[in-house]
């Protein structure tokens, strides 16, 4: 089995929060709370979840444009958060990011070539005609004509602005991408176009993807895998088609009932969540989703122990110790006030789904 | 029925007169070249009691067209002379100020999508929504204040009578949303217009709102347009769907007809580009090009230049709004001349 | 007013201070030109001195019978030598030293607007005074270097401001995550976003500084006779306004005209820079 090409392990981020005349340190928000998972070469991983999440966080953890407080990050076999300096510059050729503002992830003072050509000078990769010629095949590449180069950001709509984005991504030849949520600003047809632009680099050039979305429906189209997160924890982790066929932690059931279907025919099996989403600030003890969780075993357990992610079917982890199988015994969840055994949860049968063809 | 061109006057919802009535509406804004028409010749009916949702995607208009019915087309956008807007049989761009304001909020209410920007934050919630009831009765401070929190454990606030002392800026965005609604049904108005309301939301929260407005609406009878341009929400919330693309209405339609039967080729675009939970990670199939500005149109029909379909009568002659069934209109060419619907190999993504 | 009409209004404002400094700026450089006489010579102390206005010395003479009008014209070149140099300096000073702050953050940041607060707390023209009366007849350069050496704190503020707004945008990060370094982020990202706020510091900084050392002449310090300064001759005709208005009339009015220029010029190309422009 090939090592994975990128590894996160027990990845968490506390920002402090100051408070009081002194700003002292009163309390931290747990934006991101032992995140782990793995990446392969060419896959896309997609980091789901609504906001406060965390899954924007993770993103620029990993890249430690945010550095994090704890855990580990591998990739190709380097621990990144031991890099400095000139290590730290390098890797950053190989692990790029796009972002989700097209309005904002470009600097509007600076052409558009210009902000391409940037990664090709800082590393020394090309520079003069050389760059120029590299920066036209970029634009050429994500589909915008080569003499845009000299103009500047505003003169664009906000998709081409986005593939502005990629192409600066794209310039250093990188092997891993992190999307954060590149098509939410978009239009639906325009979203469609850079979905499929980063599908097809993704088959050319064999890129890796962790794709950051809210939109579930996006992200049928785009990922191998799936991991959902709430409150800053990994709830569920399984391959796409697993995921949507039988979703096994509640929220992550909630969160495909609640996605609306362009069906007006279709069944309306809802599992509508109570109240909203605490804040990352102060969690729910053990289970952080146990106060909205709409399991019929939920008992006083579930706020006692924290649930580990576990295998529950191949290549599928779940964090509940409600839903079976688990290693948490009931011993144990009797010991932390269990009233009622762990039972197979599948509510709706997901609305979405159509017969495998 | 048999094609016809129909295009000044709106007859295709129920006989009786409807609640409100759009006729030939038109939104321009001066610019650089002239002037620009973000709306031009919209005309549509919206029944007691009916869903409509406008969609279209961003500059198609349909925010502006809102604003309208209400007359809060911020300058220098004017509406354009020819108009008409019919509430209750009276016509609003003729009305006088005091008489309009006495309308907006009580009969006519509308809900918009920022819920951070829209409130105010230096007012709590409570007198936000109590201020409505106050401008347009005489209630006391009090009562107002009574009906305001009654109201907002109507829409699903816990504990309302604390929340009411809130300020915006302490509730979460679900929250506001759900103040936002408070404010314009508080009234009981007989048409709420809401712009894109759960757009800025978590889905979780969005499937609570729209569940939200679907009880109100069986309960009070309003009657609902809806702006989005989101078709998941369209199917869930719609009983007519209107479709816009550059300030014109492209097509219209019962729900049903449009998802199963949609006739111009900017719905069918729009409906192949949507990505759906149960694909197998295919392609999404897109529409070549990128809306025009408005200062820069094509002649003839808008969308021949993203249209798979166009030929030359397309770039003569834009299209009148012809009828396909009862009730389903669409502004095509093609309706006349289906024969014609054959996609050009460079115009299909 | 529509945003249509307030733009056109502030660029013909724009227009007319910018042909106006220029103008200025032309006079103080081809000083040596257009003026009649020399600055400093004096045309017959006992015939041609205290001289009010006439065709052949429009702005009259000095007790030392110099013609006025030549000291006015050549005192601009002072005036505006010094302003512009010692606005320069500030500008260096300012934004090396708000830009650092900003980019260290945290505990360096904070020491260093502390550190401010204390130069802030001297006051200027105390120390301006004292230095200019301790060094009597020093250079032009040397009063701009302490006029620029005192002016920068205002700068720094609004220099750390901006960038510390700026550091926290999106196309930062991604400049960051492109490998770019702080050295090339300020210059090549940051610094273009901060040319409209310098600029308009820099008009201000003129029309203040002109004033400044109009001032300082006037009280018989900074730039002394014969070489003539805008203060100078204000100086010369203390006490004899009424009799010699001359002196002081022309020289204000040279003074106000600048400062309204520069300040015309500042305002507009804040109007100008203000509302970021997104055309379609």
């Amino acid at each position: 089995m090939t090592a994975p090409l990128l590894r996160v392990e027990n990845l968490t981020k506390h920002f402090p929060i100051h408070g009081g005349m002194l700003r002292r340190v009163t309390g931290a928000v747990r934006a991101v709370d032992g995140v782990s998972f793995d990446i392969g070469a060419g896959e896309t991983l997609a980091l789901v979840g609504e906001s406060g999440c965390g899954k924007t966080t993770t993103g620029r953890t990993i890249l430690r444009l945010v550095e994090p407080t704890a855990g580990s990050i591998t990739f190709d076999g380097t621990d990144i958060r031991a890099l400095r300096g000139e290590s730290l510059r390098r890797m950053r050729r190989r692990m790029q990011i796009v972002f989700q503002d097209p309005y904002g992830s470009l600097n509007p003072r600076m052409t558009v070539g210009a902000a391409i050509r940037e990664g090709l000078i800082v590393h020394r990769i090309a520079e003069g005609a050389e760059a120029d010629a590299r920066v036209a095949r970029l634009l050429d590449e994500v589909g915008l004509r080569a003499e845009v180069a000299s103009r500047y950001p505003h003169e664009f709509s906000g998709g081409q602005r986005q593939r502005i984005g990629i192409a600066r991504a794209l310039a250093v030849e990188p092997a891993f991408i992190v999307c954060d949520e590149p098509v939410s600003a978009l239009d639906v047809s325009v979203q469609a176009q850079v979905v499929n632009l980063l599908r097809d680099l993704q088959r050319q050039r064999g890129l890796s993807y962790l794709f950051i979305a809210h939109d579930l429906a996006v992200v049928a189209h785009m990922a191998d895998r799936l991991a959902v997160m709430y409150l800053g924890r990994i709830v569920e982790l399984a391959p796409r088609r697993a995921l949507f066929a039988s979703p096994l932690m509640p929220y992550t059931q909630a969160l495909l009932s609640a996605v609306p279907v362009p069906d007006p025919g279709a069944k309306r099996g809802r599992l509508l969540l109570q109240g909203e989403p605490p804040s990352p600030a102060n969690p729910p003890s053990g289970c952080v989703f146990h106060p909205r969780c709409p399991h019929p075993a939920k008992d006083a357990a579930c706020s006692r122990i924290v649930p580990p992610l576990e295998e529950k079917a191949p290549g599928h982890w779940v964090a509940c110790i409600k839903q079976p199988p688990t290693t948490v015994s009931d011993a144990v969840q009797r010991d932390a006030g269990a009233t009622r055994s762990p039972e197979r949860y599948l509510p709706l049968f997901s609305h979405h789904n159509h017969p495998a063809p | 029925m048999t094609s016809t061109s129909l295009d000044s006057h709106a007859s295709t919802s129920q006989p009786g007169a409807p609640l409100l009535s759009v006729e030939s509406l038109g939104v321009s804004f001066p610019s650089a070249g002239g002037t620009s028409r973000a709306v031009d010749g919209v005309s549509f009916t919206i029944a007691s009691g009916e869903t409509v949702c406008l969609v279209g995607e961003s500059g198609c208009g349909k925010s502006m067209t809102a604003l309208s019915l209400l007359r809060l087309v911020p300058p220098p956008g004017r509406i354009d002379v020819g108009s008409r807007i019919e509430f209750g049989g009276q016509s609003l761009l003729s009305l006088a100020d005091e008489p309009l304001r006495s309308i907006r909020g009580r009969r006519m209410a509308m809900i918009f999508q920022e819920p951070m920007t829209a409130l105010n934050p230096v007012l709590t919630v409570g007198d936000q929504v109590a201020e409505v009831v106050r401008v347009h009765t005489k209630a006391t401070r009090a009562a107002a204040w009574e009906r305001a929190v009654t109201m907002l454990g109507g829409v699903g606030i816990a504990d309302p009578a604390a929340r009411a002392k809130q300020y915006p800026h302490e509730l979460s965005g679900g929250m506001r949303q759900r103040v936002m609604i408070a404010m314009a049904l508080v009234l009981e108005p007989e048409l709420v217009i809401a712009d894109e309301p759960t757009t800025a939301l978590d889905v979780t929260i969005q499937a609570q709102i729209l569940e939200l407005l679907r009880e109100l609406r069986d309960r009070t009878g309003m009657a609902l347009l809806l702006i989005t341009h989101d078709l998941g929400v369209v199917a869930e919330m719609a009983s007519r769907v209107i479709v816009m693309y550059a300030g014109r209405v492209v097509e219209e339609a019962p729900v049903q007809s449009l998802f199963s039967r949609a006739t111009h080729p900017y719905t069918e675009g729009l409906l192949a580009a949507i990505p759906r939970l149960g694909s197998e990670q295919e392609r999404l199939r897109t529409i070549v090009g990128s809306v025009p500005p408005a200062t820069a149109l094509p002649s003839g029909c808008k969308f021949r230049d993203r249209c798979p379909y166009a030929f030359d009568r397309c770039a003569v002659e834009e299209p009148a709004l012809l009828q396909i069934g009862p009730a389903h209109r669409a502004r095509c060419h093609l309706v006349e001349e289906p024969e014609r619907r054959v996609s050009s190999p460079d115009r299909s993504a | 007013m529509t945003a249509l009409h307030r733009g056109a209004a502030s660029r013909r404002t724009l227009r007319a201070s910018m042909l106006l400094v220029a103008l200025l700026a032309f006079v103080a450089i081809a000083a040596p030109v257009i003026a009649p006489y020399s600055p400093i010579k004096e045309l017959g102390l006992t015939t041609m001195n205290s001289q009010p206005p006439s065709l052949a010395h429009p702005f009259g003479t000095d007790m030392s019978s110099r013609d006025v009008l030549s000291r006015v014209i050549y005192g601009a070149q002072i005036s505006l030598a010094v302003a512009a140099a010692s606005v320069a300096l500030s500008l260096l000073l300012g934004t090396t030293y708000g830009a650092l702050s900003a980019m260290a953050g945290g505990t360096i940041d904070r020491v260093m607007m502390r550190l401010l607060d204390v130069f802030l707390a001297l006051p200027r023209l105390l120390v301006l005074l004292a230095i200019t009366a301790l060094w009597r007849d020093l250079p032009w350069p040397a009063l701009a270097l302490v006029i620029g050496g005192t002016g920068w704190y205002d700068v720094a503020r609004l220099v750390r401001g901006e960038v510390q707004a700026l550091l926290g945008r999106d196309f930062v990060l991604a400049a960051k995550a492109g490998g770019v370094g702080s050295a090339r982020l300020l210059g090549r990202h940051l610094l273009p976003h901060l040319l409209p706020v310098l600029a308009v510091s820099a008009t201000l900084g003129v029309a203040h500084t002109i004033t400044l050392e109009a001032s300082l002449g006037f009280l018989g310090l900074g730039v002394q006779p014969p070489t003539a300064s805008w203060g100078n001759v204000l100086h010369s005709g203390i006490g004899v306004v009424d009799t010699m208005w001359w002196l002081t009339a022309f020289p204000v009015l040279a003074i106000v005209l600048t400062v309204i220029s520069c300040n015309a010029l500042g305002d507009a190309l804040r109007d100008v820079f203000a509302p970021e422009q997104v055309p379609a």
